[in-house]
Order: C-alpha cells, then sequence, then structure tokens
C-alpha cells in the first residue's frame, strides 16, 4: 500500500475513534497530559520513537501521537490462565515514565487479577458487569496456557468453579480484538512443552476468532504496548506472519541486528563460557545462541528500557517467541546440529517459519568455520526456492 | 445455628491461582479454613528427559514473579549434582542480583500486592495534603513524594477517578471498611508511594537486568557460573548497578521502612491483624552472600514460638502428603520418593455467601475428602512456616548482629513488643525488615567483587556430564517468599528426576492426614470478620503471605505412573 494512501485511511481511522463515545466527557487531551505532567513535547519524542518501531514514515509522527491519546477509550480486560505472571510483569516495566502513567491512567484496566483491589465475587463481578458493559469494545488480552476439553479442570477460576477454558471463551466472544500475550497462550507455552501433562493449549484453540500473537517468555514491554497501538492506529488487525506475529516486531530475525553479528560474520566465536572470546564479546552460535532461527526485535529495542538483552549478558538467544522452542531449541547452550536427544523438531523449527521475511540472514561469505558449515546443514526454504 | 461459609476466589494481587475458603459461625468468628490451588502446570514432570543444562531455564518459568529464584536454584542443582564450585565472581554476582530481586519483589508485593489491604484509596480523597505533608515527617527523615503539592496532585488524579466512575484496577474493592485504619492523611501518605513504587520498580527491576540481560526471566546464569563478564568488567555498568541500588536505600529508608511503620502505629489495636495465631514453626535457610563466607542471614527452625533456641534443619525429616490434596497416593514421603498421581475430585454444590451478604448457590471444596492441587510438606510431622518472618526470627534468635539491629531499632520505634512479630502485621513488618537489612547491608557483596575482579577474573568453571555416570544433587536456600529446594537425579545425560519443594507449599498446603493444618490456614482460624460480604481481614491475612501459587503446585503424571522411587539419601552441605 503506498505511504499515502494509507495515512488517509489512518486519518479516517482516528477520526471515528474520536467520534466514540468518551470515557470522560470532560476531559480534552491536552489537560490531560497537563494532569500528567507530560508536556507536549516530551510526548511527541516518544510518539516519534514509536513510529519508527512501527516502520512507519516519520510524517505519520501526528498520527501515532493521536493514537495513544485515544488509547483512554479501550477497556482492558486481562485473564491469567496457566502462566507464571512474568508478562504482567513485563508490562509493568513498560518504558518512559510518562508512557507507563498513560498506560495506567488512559487504558481502562477492567480486569487484571495481579493489579486488581477487588478479590473473591467482587472481582468476578468486575469481569461480568465490564465484558457486558463494553459489549464488542474492550480488548481482551491473555496470559498463559490454557488447560482445555476433558483437561480443562486444570484450572478453574472464582466460586462458580467455572474453567479458565470458560472464562477464556466468553471474554473471546465480545471482545473487539484479542492479544495473546506471551508464549504461553501464544502457542501453549512451557506447561505444553513435552510431555504436556495438563493438556494446554494456545489461546487461539479455545475460540473461533482472529487472536494476535504477541510471543516471548515474556515479550518485551515495548512489543505489548506497541501491538495496542497498532490496533488503535490501523482498526484492524496488524500484518501478520505465519503465526499471527504482527510482522513490524517478529519481521526479523535475532541474528539480523545483533549487536555480535560483526563476530559472526568474522567468524570470531565464544568457545566456552568464561573464555577470552566471552570477555571480548564474541559470537555467542557456539555455545547455543538461536537468534538465527529466532523472530523478534530484541536485538532492536532490547529489555527494561533499553537496559540490556540475554546476548549482552553474554548468553545466546534461547528462541523463547518461536512456537514449541522449548522441545525444538534445546539443549539451549549447543547449536541446534548437535543435540544430545530426539525431539519433534524435525525441521519444522524457525528456520522454515513465518512467511519468508528478512530471509537474507545467513548470506555469510568467507566464514570458512564449522559453526557455518552447521548452520548450512539446516534447511532453508528461501534458499530452496531461489 | 449452622456455620455459614465463605469462599474468596480469585484472591487477586498474587501470583496464581488461589481460593480460600471458610466456615463462620454466628459471631463472624472463622471456626475453620481452607486453603486450596485451582491450577496446576506439571513443570517438573516436563523437565524429565531434557538436558540438565537446560534445567534452570525450565524451572525458571515457574514463576514470572520471583523470576531469578527457580532459575538460580535450577542451575546450583545441577551443580551440587556434578560436583562444581562455581567461582568467586559467579558466586557474588548472583548474590547481586538476588540482592535486586528481593528489592524489587519485597517492595512491589508492599506497595502493590499488600498494600490496599492496609490503605483506603477513597478516604485519601478527604485529607489535608499540607497536613498529610507534616505527618509524613513523623516516620522517616527526608520523606519521598510527599510535599504539598505532590500529595494534592495524586489527590486530584484519584478524584478523577471517583468522579468519572471509572476506577479502572481499584474499583469495587472494600473502600470504606471498618478495618480500615490509617487516617485520611495517611492514606494519602501511602497512595503517593503506590504510585511512586510504579516508577521505582521499573528501576529496581533495571537492577537486575544489568547482570541479567533482561527482567522477567534473566538469562545469564549457566551451570559452572556467569555469562556476563563483559558487565562486570565495565565500569560504567557497575555504577549503573551502585546508582540504582543507592537510590533502592533511599526508597526503602524514607519510603517503605516509613510506611510500615506507620501502619504499625495504626493497626496496632486491630484485632485481625494483631492476634497471635498460626502454627508457630518456622524454618529458614542461609541465603544473601556477603562476603568470602559470610550471609546475611542464618539456618533454623523454631519451634513453638519459642525464640530462645534455633535448631538445625535436618533435611530427613522433610515430608510430603496428598490426603487432602487432588493425587492418589496419600502417605508423607520424603521429596526424593515422592508420588504425584492426580485424582481429581472436583467441587461439591453448596450455597454460601455472596457478594450482597446473601446465599448464592456456589461450588465449593470438600473438605473431607480432597481440595487443593498443593500438597502438605510436614517437618518432623509438624507444620512449619516460610517466608520472611521465619528469615528474620532464625537470624533474630541466631543472634546474628546485623538483623538483631534492624530489628531492635523497629520494635524500639513503633512501641511493639517482640511477640508482635507472630502476627500477620509482624509478618509484613518482617518482609520490610528483611528488606532493609539487604538494603544496609547488600553492597559489601558488591565490594567484595570489585576487590576480586582485580585481581580475578574467572566467572565459570568447566565441566563435563559423563553420560555413563549417575548425579543427585540439590539447591537450598531461601528466596522472597521463603526456603526454596529443588532435588535432582541425573542419568544417562538427562534429567531423571525433579522436585521442587517451595515456600508456598509449606504456607499453602491443605491439612494433612493427622488433621494438622498449615500457615495459611491455621492463620485465618479464630479470626472475627466485621462483614461477611466484604471479607478484607481475610484477604489481608493471606497477602501477608505474600502468596506464589504457581510456584507451589506440584509434579504429576497424567499417565498415571508413579515417577520413581529413588533410595537416595539427601545430600548434605552448605550451597551457596
Amino acid at each position: 500500500m503506498k505511504t499515502t494512501d494509507l495515512f488517509s485511511r489512518l486519518s479516517k481511522r482516528l477520526s471515528s475513534l474520536e467520534k466514540l463515545p468518551k470515557l470522560d466527557d470532560k476531559k480534552s487531551i491536552p489537560s490531560v497530559l497537563e494532569e500528567k505532567g507530560i508536556n507536549r513535547r516530551e510526548f511527541m519524542k516518544w510518539a516519534g520513537a514509536m513510529t519508527a518501531m512501527l516502520a512507519l514514515p516519520a510524517n505519520f509522527t501526528p498520527l501515532v501521537a493521536k493514537a495513544a491519546e485515544l488509547s483512554d477509550r479501550l477497556p482492558i480486560i486481562w485473564l491469567h490462565m496457566a502462566e507464571c505472571t512474568g508478562c504482567s510483569e513485563s508490562l509493568l516495566r513498560t518504558d518512559a515514565p510518562t508512557i507507563d502513567s498513560l498506560i495506567f491512567d488512559y487504558i481502562s484496566l477492567e480486569y487484571h487479577e495481579t493489579l486488581m483491589a477487588a478479590a473473591g465475587w467482587q472481582a468476578e463481578h468486575n469481569l461480568e458487569s465490564a465484558i457486558e458493559r463494553y459489549k464488542g469494545q474492550y480488548i481482551l488480552m491473555v496470559e498463559g496456557g490454557i488447560p482445555s476439553g476433558e483437561n480443562s479442570f486444570y484450572l478453574t477460576i472464582g466460586g462458580h468453579g467455572k474453567t479458565g477454558e470458560q472464562n477464556a471463551k466468553e471474554a473471546s466472544e465480545h471482545a473487539a480484538a484479542i492479544f495473546a500475550i506471551g508464549t504461553c497462550s501464544s502457542f501453549g507455552g512451557v506447561q505444553a512443552a513435552m510431555p504436556n501433562p495438563t493438556g494446554a493449549v494456545a489461546l487461539s484453540k479455545v475460540t473461533n476468532k482472529t487472536v494476535i500473537n504477541v510471543p516471548g517468555c515474556p515479550p518485551s514491554e515495548k512489543n505489548i504496548v506497541g501491538t495496542l497501538l497498532h490496533f488503535i492506529l490501523y482498526g484492524t488487525l496488524p500484518a501478520l506472519d505465519a503465526y499471527n506475529r504482527p510482522k513490524w516486531a517478529y519481521g526479523l530475525r535475532i541474528h539480523d541486528l545483533c549487536e555480535r553479528r560483526g563476530r559472526f560474520d568474522a567468524g570470531e566465536f565464544v568457545e566456552e563460557f568464561g573464555d577470552e572470546g566471552a570477555k571480548k564479546g564474541y559470537c555467542l552460535y557456539k555455545v547455543g545462541c538461536k537468534g538465527p532461527y529466532t523472530f523478534n526485535n530484541c536485538s532492536k529495542n532490547k529489555f527494561n528500557s533499553h537496559m540490556s538483552w540475554p546476548i549482552q549478558a553474554g548468553h545466546g538467544c534461547i528462541g523463547c517467541s518461536e512456537p514449541d522452542f522449548w522441545d525444538t531449541m534445546g539443549p539451549f547452550e549447543e547449536p541446534v546440529a548437535d543435540r544430545l536427544y530426539d525431539t519433534v523438531f524435525g525441521g519444522l523449527g524457525a528456520d522454515a517459519t513465518a512467511d519468508k521475511i528478512g530471509v537474507g540472514l545467513l548470506t555469510v561469505t568467507g566464514i570458512g568455520i564449522a559453526a557455518h558449515a552447521a548452520i548450512s546443514k539446516f534447511k532453508n526454504p528461501k534458499e530452496d526456492e531461489e | 445455628m449452622a456455620n455459614k461459609r465463605l469462599i474468596v476466589d480469585p484472591i487477586t494481587r498474587i501470583e496464581g491461582h488461589l481460593r480460600i475458603e471458610v466456615e463462620i459461625d454466628e459471631n463472624n468468628v472463622i471456626q475453620k479454613a481452607y486453603s486450596s490451588s485451582t491450577l496446576w502446570r506439571g513443570l517438573e514432570t516436563i523437565v524429565k528427559n531434557r538436558d540438565p543444562r537446560d534445567a534452570g531455564f525450565l524451572m525458571q518459568r515457574i514463576c514470572g514473579v520471583c523470576t531469578y529464584s527457580h532459575y538460580r536454584a535450577g542451575i546450583e542443582a545441577v551443580e551440587d549434582a556434578l560436583g562444581i564450585v562455581p567461582p568467586l565472581n559467579a558466586k557474588l554476582t548472583r548474590s547481586l542480583m538476588n540482592q535486586a530481586l528481593f528489592l524489587h519483589d519485597h517492595i512491589i508485593h508492599f506497595y502493590h500486592l499488600h498494600g490496599l489491604d492496609w490503605v483506603d484509596v477513597v478516604s485519601a480523597l478527604k485529607a489535608d495534603p499540607a497536613k498529610a505533608s507534616k505527618e509524613a515527617f513523623k516516620y522517616a527523615k527526608y520523606p519521598i513524594a510527599t510535599g504539598e503539592n505532590d500529595l494534592k496532585a495524586v489527590q486530584d488524579k484519584v478524584a478523577l477517578f471517583v468522579k468519572k466512575g471509572q476506577l479502572g484496577p481499584f474499583a469495587n474493592a472494600y473502600w470504606g471498611h471498618e478495618t480500615y485504619k490509617l487516617t485520611p492523611e495517611q492514606n494519602l501518605i501511602a497512595l503517593s508511594h503506590y504510585l511512586k513504587a510504579l516508577e521505582i520498580q521499573r528501576e529496581l527491576a533495571k537492577m537486575m537486568a544489568i547482570f541479567g540481560g533482561k527482567q522477567p526471566h534473566p538469562q545469564s546464569l549457566t551451570v559452572g557460573g556467569v555469562t556476563c563478564i563483559m558487565d562486570l568488567l565495565d565500569p560504567s555498568r557497575m555504577g549503573e548497578y551502585l546508582t540504582i541500588f543507592k537510590m533502592a536505600q533511599n526508597f526503602v529508608d524514607n519510603a517503605y521502612y516509613a510506611d510500615v511503620l506507620m501502619a504499625a502505629k495504626a493497626f496496632k489495636t486491630e484485632p485481625s491483624v494483631v492476634q497471635k495465631r498460626g502454627v508457630m514453626n518456622f524454618m529458614s535457610h542461609k541465603e544473601m552472600q556477603l562476603n568470602r563466607s559470610e550471609f546475611l542471614f542464618d539456618t533454623g527452625i523454631i519451634i513453638n514460638g519459642d525464640i530462645s533456641k534455633v535448631y538445625p534443619i535436618n533435611e530427613d525429616l522433610i515430608t510430603e502428603e496428598a490426603t487432602h490434596s487432588w493425587y492418589k497416593d496419600n502417605q508423607p514421603l520424603h521429596p526424593y520418593e515422592g508420588k504425584t498421581n492426580p485424582n481429581y475430585t472436583g467441587f461439591v454444590n453448596r450455597d454460601t455467601i455472596g457478594m450482597d451478604g446473601k446465599e448464592i448457590h456456589s461450588k465449593s471444596i470438600d473438605e473431607k475428602g480432597k481440595y487443593s492441587w498443593i500438597k502438605s510438606p510436614r517437618y518432623d510431622g509438624k507444620p512449619m512456616e516460610v517466608g520472611p518472618l521465619a528469615a528474620v526470627l532464625v537470624s533474630y534468635a541466631s543472634g546474628n548482629k546485623k538483623i538483631r539491629k534492624v530489628v531492635d531499632e523497629f520494635l524500639a520505634l513503633s512501641g511493639l513488643p517482640v511477640e508482635a512479630l507472630f502476627t500477620t502485621l509482624g509478618r509484613t513488618a518482617a518482609r520490610m525488615l528483611q528488606t532493609k537489612a539487604i538494603a544496609d547491608n547488600g553492597l559489601e557483596a558488591f565490594t567484595t567483587l570489585i576487590e576480586n575482579l582485580k585481581v580475578d577474573q574467572e566467572t565459570y568453571t568447566s565441566y563435563k556430564i559423563d553420560k555413563d555416570k549417575e548425579y543427585k544433587g540439590r539447591f537450598i536456600g531461601d528466596v522472597p517468599r521463603g526456603m526454596l529446594s529443588h532435588w535432582i537425579r541425573i542419568k544417562n545425560g538427562v534429567v531423571e528426576n525433579y522436585q521442587a519443594v517451595v515456600p508456598s507449599t509449606w504456607n499453602a498446603g491443605p491439612k494433612d492426614a493427622n488433621g494438622l493444618i498449615g500457615p495459611y490456614e491455621s492463620n485465618l482460624v479464630g479470626m472475627k470478620v466485621a462483614d461477611i460480604s466484604q471479607p478484607l481481614e481475610i484477604i489481608r491475612v493471606i497477602h501477608s503471605f505474600d502468596p506464589c501459587i504457581a510456584c507451589a503446585v506440584h509434579v504429576m503424571d497424567t499417565k498415571g505412573n508413579d515417577l520413581g522411587v529413588h533410595k537416595v539419601d539427601p545430600i548434605y552441605g552448605a550451597i551457596c
């Protein structure tokens, strides 16, 4: 799509959002920002960064800013299934202070078990009334895998003993959009790893509605917030890959923008943790980095306000945003070609994944090292095509 | 008159899925209490047959809140099994990451998970910001975020919420409940800190990310050491850690400590939080390495609340049973011999008290049968409380000078007797005192690390896993929610068996075959509930334990096979 078309489409979308009934009629956007102690300049700086992250031209910045301002009209229901709460914790780390303030004040968090003050019947009531009141308008975010069908008893919630599966289905029914936050709700996650003793499944397996997957264990705070914004901008689903992951976040491999990529190309590898190469920041491929097989923007956006990311801390990527990575990527400290025991990998891992965007990777030349040979053994669908 | 029954499910502001049921007599006094976990995930089954080096990463996913505890436990259990001693730099780096976890976890617990049990957000609206600003100086030398203007801004923000009837996460709570004891001004101070702590927690999470790559779920530990050598050799990186640590010290001294002190004074006449209840047995393991050999907290057991004596832990005496848990085999077994075959028996139909105080048709637990996914761990047949209160009591009773100092100072300032520690209020205070002890003493580990790096840059110890050999080992330590142990057996180069006995299992487990109840249940029995449609007192008691229920649920095998009986003696010796 031409950017001019896109621009007018987005503008139209935002004007239509603007006409929706407001949660608070008396409040104007400038007063909202002022109340939060956020000056316009700071806010626009953030919007600019977001625009770049969404891979939109710079002249879209005002639209992104407007989208963020409109986000107060979006009630959010966040459900916890079989999970560890890591995704909620990640959301809490949201970037610049001004933005987390925006999120907590302007997205109306109707139900979130880790944060809400209400408990018991009162909590259950909040969920039911939010679904009723905001029918067709709220965004559903789900954290955790879902024990389903004959296994659904592995999770019950509330005084009526409803299963997590029932709750997820009912809340999905009337949602405006559904985001599976984290690898567990996206793909089943750790509890669904072999032998999957509780029969846990992805959210998309228990609802017929479209689920946007935002995987990662946990996904970075930016990917959670960015996905929300994307919905507000387009009013439709973002462009997705074959695993329903937004392309803007999961379009490139970790390897593509890795800070140690130069070391890989130069054939400089950490041979063992703690060696001279480790001190010098050599490539972690030989100690098991799964960056070449993992689609995510960690190498660009990092975690905890850009503080760091696993590869910076000297450990390889474990591939946590890929489906079934627990079964397909281990052992995590060895290259995939040298696995210790059989898994269900069978060539259906990250290399065969998605819709083949950014497959220019691994076109390394003149490396002449064992690692490269090991990678080449790996079937690359793009190469087949060419 | 028959007892009335109350269900509180979900218990919110915790990690995981927990239900509490109580029976209340005609005077609203709790006669019976039942703690039930309603989720099971099975990670200990999943880790079997995998590469032992992956165990840490997998077990880490037990919990994203104490997002370092099970990771380190998984790594160090393997190290123990293989006989690996990591270099001092690695041990100290792990200690620094652990301090980051405690500081982060306890602060987020007090403000965002427990705080709203003590602080009435709506009452804060009536406060006079000028008076509140002065009030803050009674509890802190340099109060944070309590200037008159700061407090006015907080009040306006909350007023907006209330005005538009759109309370978001604050909606439909027990505001105005008669057991809220802070004045409007005090509520306003605490509310300001609630918001401030949202910023602080983000910074404290960075502290772990410096050496861990990210938080939650850091990724820099490896069997044999740590991988963040570049960060350790980068003085600007060390400076970042130091800076955030000092910010944490300031917040602990001038907000967290001050607010707990304020709450202690205000709530010391509220029976639901100061009545001495519970199992009165406490167990804790040494933790928080400060230098080459010293740890901040001690190991030991206190029996019947008698702090004149501390007993050593004999790991042989730890058992778990499933008489009232949704598993088949009931007999008490040592973790190495644990059996976990599922036997879900579901709920029974019963009328219970609903949101409006009237009876409502409900699914209720069957307390005569099985009623939780959590087992009942016992030590020498006794239920034990673990957690910050246990850590503080054991160290205090052991004569640990660093801990005695912070405890005695707090008791003097609050005017509370030592006895007051054995209560809900004491448990909440103990968590803060543990944090304070870390904030006061933790930098010794940082300094020791710097000193050592001058002469030694080792971060990793090499090892080999012999596929023809069998290994067994375990981790025992104390994490933010209490004593944690992981037990591993390795055979043919893969994990043969794995067991985690976690703090919330000790505290949240159901009654045992002898009818003995655990810490959650025993801390509820005997407590009066003011308003049965708003059981604030119940969630306050339960939150004082900082429940972590995803951590607490146990291993199983859906095919009904035994997970293996292992004739292995536990290994003794220190793990750090």
